[in-house]
């Protein structure tokens, strides 16, 4: 995925259209952020400089799907294998109905992508009916994470099949990159070397988010902004 | 009433005021048992964790108490094991018993609350059954259920004394039997013990995007994981002195002699002073190297009220003060100071623990991430110093009803 932050506007679309597809539980008070379900937060980044020179940039973040080598942080710990890194694709998933809900991999997480079920998840009664059956909900006393809507490519991948083509090469767009106003989120496969994916990950403007924690995020960041380069990475120039 | 129960030659205190004793500990453990039914029922949003703190003071405490019974395995290892090589170790058959009754508390009581630390409790077997074998938690899992099964085994022995018991021959037969292979026993612990402390130390250690936790290390273990396993070899034994200290100002007896607390007192002495070496070496690489290959320097890590007197109490007031004290025969001799020393060196343990759970967590990783604070809540504490009333109670049965303390009839004539 690579998110263009000139192009962001901080709208949240991205944000809402990720919590309805992935029938992501919220409560009517939702003013404690620490306890709030979130698989794609919005960060609001500024230079720390005052008026004329400030300025301020809005930064959506996913679960970065870490490629670090042998492991990403949270399946490194996961005492029962129920987060894992399909390979294959790529995907960092978390199996909810295996989580035992011991937040080890929240915890490794620096990314802080995971949020706990604290309590039993409800919607109101006239939303029941708008929930996606394509994502199962989770129960309270698990962890939950973006999947980079893995039932999108589950779902493109049998209809590729359906219709004789090569399932590993499908394509799909998940709900945030589909809702985004301004087109600030591309998505594809970054090991296609012909893809967008690939050839925005090696713009000159392209960064990723702390990247001396040797996590390989799978996340890609544009800006033209030298200040935004600087601080994603702990200021290491 | 309960006169027939009580070891020969000793005196306990009257049955009624034994009673009124149990009684207020099981109001404590009936408040803990409480809040744990309503953590299980209601969930665990009554606690004061959150997204940011998925490790609280459940984490912190099952940590922290663990490290303290190390006396158990550590005491056995060197009674039973390094006393062929070193004769004077001997003189801590006195207060084996008791480590082994405060290790068992220690464990069970850890497990009981982890219990209600996991948001599906009902899963927990999963650990068994889907283990991933590159977690340390998988190790923590196995090599703590293991151990607590030796530490039921190496209590029954010490219960199979009870007087009325002890008069039943089969049971005689038996719990002398396993007296004769404690010794396997021990050293399985051990082994066991030397596992999971360090893997407990390897939780935070391998945490690798986590720059205030992680550790480079030797193979698969990161240094925590070393360092946890000395620095419970370094307090449980004083723990279990304490715990000995404080059961005679209870009884108003002498229940071990002084010579068993000089020498616990020297051995500590030596490893926490080992300890403190690896530990500040461990430190400096971390400050001077670790971290700021992340960015980040020793002062990014340290904010109020995780500040840096959380490093100074660990190591300076609660590691350096009380290796002086313990390696300084005068010092020693004083009971003040020597108990004072214990005391230090547990309490420094115990911050060690809180640093690398809780205190590991507040620091932002993302430069544009907030410091947070985390503030336990009732549901909580509850069942925390209801384990330690659990303690308390298994702790007064014993040494009511068994002959733990093998000179007490002695030392109190």
């Amino acid at each position: 995925m690579v998110i263009d932050l000139d192009k962001c506007t901080g709208c949240g679309a991205c944000a809402v259209a990720c919590q309805q597809e992935n029938n992501v539980s919220f409560r009517p008070d939702e003013s404690d952020k620490l306890r709030t379900i979130a698989w794609m937060t919005l960060y609001r980044l500024d230079n720390g400089k005052d008026y004329p020179e400030h300025r301020e940039a809005m930064l959506p973040r996913p679960c970065m799907q870490c490629d670090s080598p042998h492991h990403s942080p949270c399946t490194f710990v996961c005492p029962v294998n129920a987060t894992v890194r399909d390979e294959h694709t790529g995907i960092v998933d978390h199996i909810a109905v295996r989580c035992i809900g011991c937040r080890y991999c929240m915890v490794a997480c620096p990314y802080h992508a995971r949020s706990f079920n604290w309590w039993d998840p409800k919607w109101p009664k006239t939303m029941e009916a708008m929930l996606s059956p394509e994502v199962s909900p989770r129960m309270r006393g698990v962890v939950e994470k973006c999947t980079f809507c893995h039932h999108r490519l589950n779902r493109a991948r049998d209809r590729a099949r359906i219709n004789g083509e090569d399932p590993d090469g499908v394509v799909y767009t998940p709900a945030c990159a589909e809702a985004c106003p301004t087109g600030a989120i591309t998505f594809g496969n970054l090991r296609d070397p012909h893809s967008d994916v690939a050839r925005l990950a090696k713009d000159p403007r392209a960064f990723r988010i702390l990247e001396k924690l040797h996590t390989e995020p799978k996340v890609y960041y544009l800006s033209s902004d030298q200040w935004i380069h600087k601080q994603s990475d702990n200021d290491l120039s | 009433m309960d006169k027939a129960l009580i070891p020969e030659g000793v005196k306990r205190c009257p049955l009624p005021v034994f009673g009124l004793w149990m009684l207020v500990l099981f109001a404590v453990i009936a408040w803990g048992v409480y809040a744990g039914l309503t953590v299980l029922i209601k969930g665990l949003h009554v606690t004061g964790l959150n997204n940011y703190f998925g490790f609280g003071l459940y984490i912190c405490v099952d940590l922290g108490i663990i490290a303290l019974g190390a006396g158990a395995f550590f005491s056995g290892f060197m009674y039973y094991g390094l006393s062929r090589f070193f004769p004077q170790l001997k003189e801590l058959h006195k207060i084996i018993n008791l480590a082994v009754i405060v290790g068992f508390c220690c464990y069970t009581g850890a497990l009981l609350v982890l219990l209600l630390e996991i948001g599906q409790p009902l899963r927990g077997w999963f650990g068994y059954w889907h283990a991933n074998v590159h977690s340390m938690l998988t190790e923590v899992i196995f090599c703590i259920s293991c151990y607590a099964i030796v530490l039921v085994i190496e209590f029954v022995p010490i219960i199979l004394e009870n007087r009325k018991l002890d008069a039943v021959k089969p049971l005689h037969i038996f719990g002398h039997n396993l007296h004769e292979i404690m010794a396997i026993f021990a050293m399985t612990g051990t082994f066991l013990s030397f596992f999971h402390q360090g893997s407990l130390g390897g939780v935070p250690g391998v945490m690798f995007a986590r720059p205030f936790a992680y550790r480079e290390g030797f193979f698969v273990w990161p240094w925590t994981f070393f360092l946890f396993t000395l620095s419970a070899m370094a307090c449980g034994p004083a723990f279990t002195a304490l715990i000995c200290r404080l059961m005679e100002k209870v009884t108003r007896k002498q229940l071990v002699d002084r010579s068993v607390y000089e020498l616990i007192g020297k051995i500590e002495g030596v490893l926490l002073l080992i300890y403190l070496i690896l530990k500040g070496l461990d430190t400096l690489y971390w400050a001077l190297d670790t971290a700021p290959g992340f960015g980040l320097k020793l002062s990014d890590f340290y904010k109020e009220p995780y500040g840096m007197w959380l490093l100074v109490a660990e190591l300076g007031i609660c590691g350096v003060i009380p290796v002086i004290l313990l390696l300084t025969p005068q010092a020693r001799k004083v009971n003040g100071l020597l108990f004072l020393a214990f005391f230090l060196d547990c309490a420094g343990i115990v911050i060690n623990r809180f640093a690398m759970t809780v205190e590991a967590l507040a620091i932002p990783v993302m430069p544009f991430d907030q410091w947070a604070v985390y503030i336990p809540t009732w549901a909580e504490w509850a069942p925390c110093i209801a384990m330690l009333a659990y303690g308390a109670v298994i702790v007064s049965l014993s040494y009511r009803y068994l002959p733990i303390f093998p000179r007490e009839r002695e030392l109190n004539p």
